[in-house]
Formats: structure tokens, C-alpha cells, sequence
């Protein structure tokens, strides 16, 4: 319902009329059933707040809860307050996609943001198709997807893994790599890319190394003396982690007591965060870098309110913020937006509504969601500090605009995302044909 | 020489005159450079860096190893440097002037990889002839590593009055890098440089002699090639050790885990789920110990461990005995309800840990004596590998004694072999399983305050070990001790000899691999229990 208050407080517009009368009709046609929940509107959080991902995910369902309290203390949405409902899918791939089932049907959620494995996103996608819902993905993730159902908040690999490459390659002068990774389907796919790219700037594949690990993987001792011994070729070595998760922790403790520096053998994360971090003594790992699209420690009005935010909510001023906090937070302004235009929380109308959409982001730029349902962001390289947190050595002038598929390989290069003008998530320009959902 | 040290003298001297008439309109090149700090730019502060190292200035050392340590602060609205030195007090960098404090507004210059490098060569210049004799060689080292021509005279110097044979050593082989490399030097000097090298015989000198490139003399290309193929196979030869003794410590760490395990599925023949999580019972007991010394005695961290091991025994030793009276009693001879009730056990006792500490790891820090590593020959091995190793032999024998000539070891003896007899002879029995079921926890709990210095101290830090633990007990025979270490040691070697051939996936799905085969063929493990008890 919309707030009487506010009628009488605004100039009332003619659309905004017909928006109320609609609303009065159906409430008294009693459309669906349980009226009680009708003057809110309720947002799903699916993330794990139990099992291995908890320790990620945990700080993305308090983020959602903190947003959604603050969007209400403005006033809420459309005259009404939102409502969080949170599930727990435990760290259980097929558990998201029963959870996001019931987000959607039983709680009629106007829209969920949740996920943080690929494997996860992959499990819910056919519920959000089949029900047509909304789905936003907070994490930096592989690529080669665009779904109508989804937003991607986080990185596609263009907008992390290849600057990363690049300024290794420029500034250190790597002309050898480790690509070290966690056996799943980011780090392969990402891995596929990096050496594609690598290959195409002229590195040799004598110089490149992939080596792959179980997921939680602790005795990294063989791992690391590869590593020190690939890199005592003559030549500038620096190691690629798309190392996932805990197994991080023993990986950095190895590297700092085989007295690997990062003056020597630089190696930058794509998966370690502040949090991850909060783990581990530091002081060995001075100097190795991390890319991300959002560090704590930049100076930024919006992020400093953040951060002040942040503290006062969870009561805590020891908890980090961390990258996918940032995307939520992007990514839930945006679609606040996008309601806010259409004046509806009806899925399709969104859907529509989003791309174009923009919303700012914490480190003082404005992002914006394009047609092939990514986002553009900045990319920072970090280096890790004594105290755990990260200083920014480099950053892309630019906003550097998400690709969904990526152009480094040759099954994805001629193909593009495109929800506005084709209709269509994976259009090959070269045949001008849309793939379909066949893909 | 003589022109170096008058220059010296010369330096000092104008040192001297800044520190005590401080006149800023008398800025050389070296105050210049200090200012390039303000403007918080890499190149200007590697430009600056360049220019103090230089300078011979006495400022000099102060202001680069504040720099390299983060101590160097710079004011950018006054354009100030200031270094705040070890003992807490602050000086002006330019001057060595004393100043009250440093302002708030002031940052510590900031440093990136290339940077830190650029420091640490310098640093290394600067340090060649310092009175500590492990400053001398780390700075050797470094300067081996930069391989900076401008540091020869200064590391011919420091040669020429060096005592000590290590240091002697490390210096010759920084000039050696240094002529190697250095264009203008002679033949006859580049291969004397090569054999030199070529008998430091690491990896850094591998590095360095295969990066000889085409454009130095043939016969110094040549004498790379030859020393960098020698290098290489003797490498080869010490990686079977070092991969012999990664698979030490990989079975001294599964045996650690499974030695709990050998106590209560082993010997009193319960599936015990909840295993892994009385690992991390006593990994977060090392946590919370850690924590109160953090902050009422500080003095006292180097011993946590030691204080951490008897607590968590007993903390993990007191829970094993809640669940064996409470849950496990009313279940011996139901094997599958066992599985089940302990499983169910096992993710209450997470999601408990979960709810008190928060899912985020939890930071347990290596004490001094358990961080970094010693080379021996050419492997590295780390001291918290070895500690863990010694450690977990230790427990295995105090174990072993236990059971053979103690009371309480006689009697669980008697009771797992047979139970009503040993009842009719007057034993307890349904105390001593309490009491070797709290055994078997506690030294589960033991097991995660070694592990939680080299795994994640987080809620599922027990689910990690508990697949390879059964594994361990199985395939060393179910019911004896000995079996679990011989397991334990033979998983950890052939795991870590196939490894590096077959990566850390495929090795670990080898390993799960060859024990279904040799499961099938021995069904009872290595070492199977003959007897009653087998059949009971």
C-alpha cells in the first residue's frame, strides 16, 4: 500500500495515481492470498550462514541486512518497507536451488541477492528462469554467462584477472608464470584465459605453469618448492592465485616460511581479501598483491561513511568491508533505482529497466549496468600492508566496463550479451545469430 | 680509495655543519632528494632513494632502513620527512634534528615491490661494512641479489678486512654477481666469477647463471651452461630427499590426527564422526589461550603452545567423556546409529563454535621458536614442520607407554579385547570406556593445537581431517597403534612422491585409489589384530 502521508506531502503525479489506483484495485480484488505481508516488499538473501562458505558469506547477508535497514529508514520503497528474508542453503549446491524455489514462490521476494561459489549461481539459475526472477551475483566469477535473470555485480575477468596481468607485466617485468588455482570452474576457466592472453602477448609456454589443488588444500610444501624452483629460471617470476577459500591461509604461511618475498616471486590473488586475511600474520607477506575492484583502505567520502556505517550496525568497528560487500551495496542501489523508475517491482519491468541504470560505488565513481547485465567498475592492485589491510599501487583511469564473454578465447570472442537491443545473452556478431539457451 | 674516503670525510664533515647550524637555505642534492619523499610518487621516491644511498651522508642509513620498516613519515602539507626511530622518539629526516612529535597529519612513504627492491639493494650498500656480523651478511646477500655495480669498491672493501669465513664467502660471491654482470670486467674475471657461483650451487645461483645472456663472452656463456646443467642435477638429487621429507611431515601430520581416532574407533571400535571436531575443539583452545596472554601477558606468547596442550586435552578430553556417557553408551553395537548420532554430533559441535567465535578464521600465530626455516644442504625445512614432527612422535610414545604399563592402559586393554571377562574380573567397564573414550578426544584435541599452526583455525577445520584419519586407521590395521604410524608415514610419503609427478588432484585421487585396491586384498589393513577381539 502506498503511505497516505506521503500523498498528501507530495505533488501528486498522474502515473502516480494510476499506480495507487491499480495498487487500491487489487487489494480489493484480494489478489493472491495472504494479504498481512502486502504492504512490504520482501527481498531475498541467499547466502550460506553455515558450512565452508560461511565464512565469506556471512558478511554479505549482514551487509544486505544493514542496506535494507537504512533504505527503510529513508522511507523504504514505493511507500512501503522492505522486508529481508533470510535463508540459509548451507554451503549445499543443490540446497540454493530448493531455497531460491522458495524464496520466490512461497515468499514472493521481489527479487534475491545471494550466491558466492560459481557452482552455486549455476545450481539456482534454471529456478529464476523458469520462475522469471531476479537474481543479483555479488562475485568476481569467470564470465562467459549472461542470463536475463541475473546481475552481476562482481568482476568479470576483464575486470580483474587481465589488468592484474598487465601491470605484473609492466611494472615488475614477470616473464614468467605460476598460475596456481583451486580445481573448480573459476580458476580453470580464468586460467584458460590468462594463458591465452599470456600467449598472445609472447610468452612462451615454457614460461607458463598451471598447477591445481584441492579445494581446502593444506600442506602446501610440494606446491611451494615448484613454485621457488620454476622460479629460479634467470627470468622474472610471479604467481597468478585464483586459490579459493581457506586453502589460502597454509598457502601464505608456506610462502612466508620458505622465505619466498614478494620482491622476489610477487604473487597476486584474485580470491584474498580483507577478510581472508584476517586469518594470517602479515608481516612475512608485505609487498604481494591482490586485484580487486574495491579495497577498505581507499580514501573515498562514500567509502569512509561505509565503513562508519558498517561499524555502527554490527556493533563491531574490527569487521572489514571486502569487494563483494562493495557489489551488493552497488548492486542493490541499482535496483532500487530501477523500481523506483518503473514504480513496480514486477520482474519483467526491472529486467528492462535495469541496464543504463546507475548507481555509485564506493571508491568515488559511478557504476553502471550495461545491456549484457555486468557492470562498470575500477580496478585497483593492492599490496598487502603490515596490518593486513591493502595499499593501492595502481589503478585503471577508466571504469572498465564488464565483459560477459570473454575475448581472449576463441569459443567466446565473437559473442556479446546484449538484453536491450537483441535480446539475447550470447549474440555472435560474426553470424549475427543469437545462440539461444542452448549454450 | 683515498678519494672515496675524503669524500667521506667531506660528507660527514657537511653533515656535521647541517646538524648544527641548520640552514635550509643551504639545501644540497641531498636535502632535495629527502624532499622528493612529500610528493608521494614511486619514481620520485625511487629517484630519491637513488640520491641519499649515494650521498655518503650519515642521515643516510637512518632515513633507508626507516624506509624500508615503515618508518619514514612525510608531512605533505609542510613538506616535512621525519623518521621515527625504533626507540619511539622522532628525528627530522633532512637535519637528524630531535622533534617533539610527529604530526597527525603525516603518513609513512609508501613503498611498492619494485621500491622495496630498490631499498633493499641500497640498504645493502649501506650495511656491507656494519660492526654485526649478520647485518654484514644479509647485506652481502642482498647486494648478491641486486647485483649493483656501484657497490663493488665498498664490497671490495668490506672484503679486503673481513674476518669471519661466512661472511668472507657471501661477500665473494656478491662480487662475483656484480662482475659477472658487470660489462667493462675481463674474461678471465667473469669465469672466476662463474665458479664461484657455480659453488653456491642454490637455486638463486641457478637463477642467476641462467640469466647470462648472449651478449657476454662465449666462453663465459659457455661456463654458465656447464655450471647451470651441474647445478641442476645435483638439485634433482636433493629434491628426493626434500620430497622424502615432505613425506615425513605430511604423515607425521595425518598420524597426529588419526592417533585420537586409533583410540576410539580403533581400539574401542566406535565410528566417531565427531572426530575431526575435537580437533578443532583444541585448535580453538590454542586460540583462546593465545587471546588472554595477548592481552594480560604478552611476555608469556612463546609458551602459549605448551600452556595450550595440557588445556586442550582436558578441554576435548571432558567433551569426549559428556558424549560417551550422554550420546555413545546407550549405541555400542548399533555401528550405523553410531555413524549417525556422531555425525549429527559433529555438525552441532560446529555450528556451536560457529555461533561463540563468529565463522571467520580465527588468527593463531606462530610463536618465534615455531616460524621461518633452516636450510640443510640444499632443502629448506621449516621449524613448525619439524616442531609438529618431533611432537607428534612424542605423543605417540607417551601413548604407547600409557597403554602398556599404566592401570588405566591395562585395564582398556582388557576390556576392548574382552569385555566380560574383564568385567567379571572386577573392572569398571563402563568407566574405563568413558575414560578411553575421553582419552581418544583428548589427544584429538592435543592434535589441533599443533595443527592449528599450520591449517586454518576455523568451525570446519575438523572435517578436513576426518576422511584422511579413517583412511589412516584402515589402512594401518584397525586396533593397532603401530599400524596407525606406519599408515600415517607411508600415505605421507607415496602422497608426496606422487605429487609433484602427477599434481596435488591427481596424486590424492592415486593415493584414494591404490588404498580401495589394497583394502581389497587386506581387508584387516597392514597390520590386522589376530584374536578374540576381532571377532567379537
Amino acid at each position: 500500500m502506498l503511505n497516505p502521508t506521503n500523498h498528501i506531502a507530495r505533488p501528486v503525479s498522474r502515473r502516480r495515481w494510476l499506480a495507487a489506483a491499480a495498487g487500491v484495485v487489487l487489494c480489493l480484488t484480494g489478489f493472491g492470498s495472504a494479504r498481512a505481508a502486502d504492504d512490504t516488499i520482501k527481498i531475498g538473501i541467499l547466502h550460506s550462514l553455515s558450512g565452508t562458505m560461511a565464512i565469506s558469506e556471512t558478511t554479505l547477508k549482514d551487509v544486505m541486512l544493514m542496506l535494507i535497514d537504512e533504505q527503510n529508514k529513508k522511507g523504504g520503497l514505493l511507500g512501503k518497507k522492505l522486508e529481508a528474508v533470510v535463508v540459509d542453503p548451507a554451503s549445499n549446491w543443490p540446497l540454493f536451488a530448493e531455497k531460491a524455489r522458495e524464496l520466490i514462490t512461497k515468499d514472493k521476494v521481489a527479487v534475491v541477492f545471494g550466491c558466492w561459489t560459481s557452482v552455486s549461481r549455476k545450481s539456482v539459475l534454471p529456478v529464476f528462469k523458469e520462475l522469471n526472477s531476479i537474481l543479483f551475483y555479488p562475485v568476481q566469477y569467470e564470465g562467459e554467462e549472461s542470463e536475463r535473470n541475473v546481475f552481476y555485480t562482481g568482476a568479470a575477468p576483464n575486470q580483474q584477472a587481465i589488468p592484474a596481468v598487465d601491470y605484473l607485466m609492466k611494472e615488475e617485468k614477470v616473464k614468467r608464470w605460476v598460475l596456481e588455482g583451486t580445481d573448480y570452474v573459476y580458476p580453470r576457466t580464468t586460467n584458460k584465459i590468462l594463458e591465452a592472453y599470456l600467449k598472445s602477448k609472447g610468452v612462451a609456454p615454457d614460461d607458463i605453469m598451471t598447477n591445481y589443488t584441492p579445494f581446502g588444500f593444506s600442506d602446501w610444501q610440494t606446491e611451494v618448492s615448484k613454485i621457488k624452483a620454476f622460479g629460479s629460471a634467470g627470468k622474472k617470476t610471479a604467481v597468478v592465485s585464483t586459490i579459493n577459500g581457506d586453502a589460502n591461509v597454509p598457502f601464505y604461511k608456506e610462502l612466508g616460511n620458505q622465505g619466498i618475498k614478494a620482491t622476489d616471486i610477487p604473487v597476486v590473488a584474485f580470491s584474498v581479501g580483507e577478510e581472508e586475511l584476517a586469518g594470517i600474520d602479515t608481516k612475512p607477506l608485505v609487498g604481494h598483491l591482490a586485484a580487486w575492484n574495491y579495497f577498505e583502505s581507499i580514501k573515498a567520502p562514500a567509502n569512509e561513511t561505509f565503513i562508519k556505517d558498517w561499524h555502527a550496525f554490527t556493533k563491531n568497528d574490527k569487521r572489514t568491508t571486502n569487494d563483494p560487500m562493495e557489489a551488493h551495496y552497488i548492486g542493490f542501489n541499482m535496483w532500487v533505482k530501477a523500481v523506483e523508475k518503473v514504480k513496480s517491482t514486477d520482474a519483467d519491468k526491472v529486467i528492462d529497466a535495469l541496464p543504463g541504470v546507475e548507481a555509485p560505488n564506493l571508491t568515488g565513481g559511478v557504476a553502471r549496468m550495461l545491456p549484457n547485465h555486468h557492470i562498470t567498475k575500477p580496478v585497483f592492485i593492492g599490496e598487502i600492508k603490515a596490518n593486513g589491510q591493502f595499499d593501492v599501487v595502481y589503478k585503471t583511469k577508466d571504469l572498465v566496463p564488464g565483459d560477459a564473454w570473454s575475448k581472449e578465447l576463441d569459443g567466446s570472442k565473437d559473442l556479446i550479451g546484449d538484453w536491450v537491443g537483441k535480446k539475447c545473452g550470447n549474440y555472435n556478431v560474426k553470424t549475427d545469430k543469437c545462440l539461444g539457451s542452448g549454450t | 680509495m683515498l678519494a672515496n674516503a675524503f669524500y667521506r670525510l667531506r660528507a660527514v664533515a657537511l653533515a656535521v655543519l647541517l646538524v648544527g647550524f641548520v640552514v635550509p637555505a643551504f639545501a644540497g642534492p641531498f636535502e632535495d632528494a629527502v624532499g622528493k619523499f612529500t610528493t608521494d610518487d614511486f619514481s620520485d621516491t625511487e629517484e630519491a632513494i637513488g640520491v641519499i644511498a649515494a650521498s655518503g651522508n650519515p642521515l643516510a642509513y637512518p632515513i633507508i632502513s626507516a624506509l624500508h620498516d615503515e618508518r619514514l613519515m612525510f608531512d605533505a602539507d609542510s613538506k616535512k620527512v621525519y623518521i621515527r626511530q625504533t626507540n619511539g622518539k622522532a628525528i627530522e629526516a633532512a637535519t637528524g634534528a630531535a622533534v617533539d612529535s610527529i604530526p597527525d597529519s603525516a603518513s609513512s612513504v609508501r613503498l611498492n615491490n619494485r621500491l622495496r627492491r630498490t631499498v633493499e639493494a641500497a640498504l645493502g650498500g649501506l650495511t656491507l661494512l656494519s660492526p654485526d656480523l649478520a647485518t654484514r651478511i644479509s647485506a652481502a646477500q642482498s647486494v648478491f641479489k641486486s647485483h649493483e655495480e656501484t657497490t663493488l669498491p665498498t664490497v671490495e672493501k668490506a672484503l679486503a678486512k673481513e674476518a669471519d669465513r661466512t661472511a668472507k664467502q657471501a661477500l665473494s660471491e656478491a662480487r662475483a654477481a656484480i662482475i659477472l654482470f658487470k660489462s667493462d670486467a675481463s674474461e678471465a674475471d667473469k669465469l672466476d666469477a662463474v665458479a664461484t657461483i657455480k659453488s653456491r650451487g642454490d637455486q638463486d645461483a641457478l637463477g642467476m647463471l641462467s640469466d647470462v645472456g648472449s651478449d657476454q663472452p662465449q666462453s663465459v656463456v659457455k661456463a654458465a651452461a656447464g655450471a647451470v646443467s651441474s647445478i641442476q642435477s645435483r638439485l634433482a638429487m636433493w629434491s628426493t630427499v626434500q620430497n622424502a621429507w615432505y613425506g615425513l611431515s605430511l604423515g607425521s601430520v595425518l598420524l597426529l590426527a588419526a592417533i585420537g581416532l586409533a583410540i576410539t574407533f580403533g581400539v574401542m571400535g566406535v565410528i566417531n564422526m565427531a572426530h575431526g571436531e575435537m580437533v578443532m575443539l583444541g585448535a580453538y583452545t590454542t586460540f583462546v589461550v593465545q587471546e588472554v596472554i595477548r592481552t594480560r601477558y604478552p611476555a608469556l606468547f612463546d609458551y602459549s603452545l605448551l600452556i595450550a596442550v595440557p588445556l586442550a586435552f582436558l578441554v576435548a578430553g571432558a567433551i569426549g567423556i559428556l558424549v560417551e556417557r550422554s550420546i555413545i553408551r546407550f549405541l555400542y553395537g548399533r555401528p550405523l546409529e553410531t555413524l549417525l548420532a556422531t555425525w549429527g554430533l559433529s555438525l552441532v559441535l560446529q555450528q556451536a563454535v560457529r555461533t561463540v567465535f563468529g565463522p571467520t578464521n580465527r588468527e593463531v600465530d606462530n610463536p618465534s621458536w615455531m616460524s621461518g626455516a633452516f636450510d640443510l644442504g640444499q632443502i629448506t625445512i621449516t621449524y613448525n614442520r619439524l616442531w609438529i614432527l618431533c611432537f607428534t612422535l612424542a605423543v605417540f610414545a607417551i601413548l604407547l607407554l600409557m597403554l602398556r604399563f599404566t592401570a588405566l592402559g591395562l585395564q582398556m586393554r582388557a576390556v576392548t579385547q574382552n569385555r566380560r571377562m574383564a568385567a567379571s574380573m572386577g573392572i569398571a567397564t563402563s568407566r574405563v570406556d568413558a575414560l578411553t573414550f575421553g582419552l581418544g578426544s583428548g589427544i584429538a584435541g592435543i592434535a589441533g593445537v599443533a595443527l592449528s599452526q599450520i591449517d586454518n583455525v576455523s568451525p570446519n577445520l575438523g572435517q578436513s581431517y576426518i576422511i584422511d584419519s579413517f583412511m589412516v586407521v584402515v589402512f594401518g590395521g584397525v586396533g593397532n597403534l603401530w599400524g596407525t604410524l606406519v599408515g600415517a608415514f607411508s600415505l605421507g610419503i607415496a602422497n608426496k612422491f606422487l605429487e609433484p609427478v602427477a599434481g596435488a588432484v591427481l596424486g590424492k585421487i592415486a593415493i584414494l585409489v591404490l588404498i580401495i585396491l589394497f583394502i581389497q586384498k587386506r581387508p584387516r589393513g597392514l597390520f590386522a589384530l589376530k584374536g578374540r577381539a576381532v571377532e567379537a
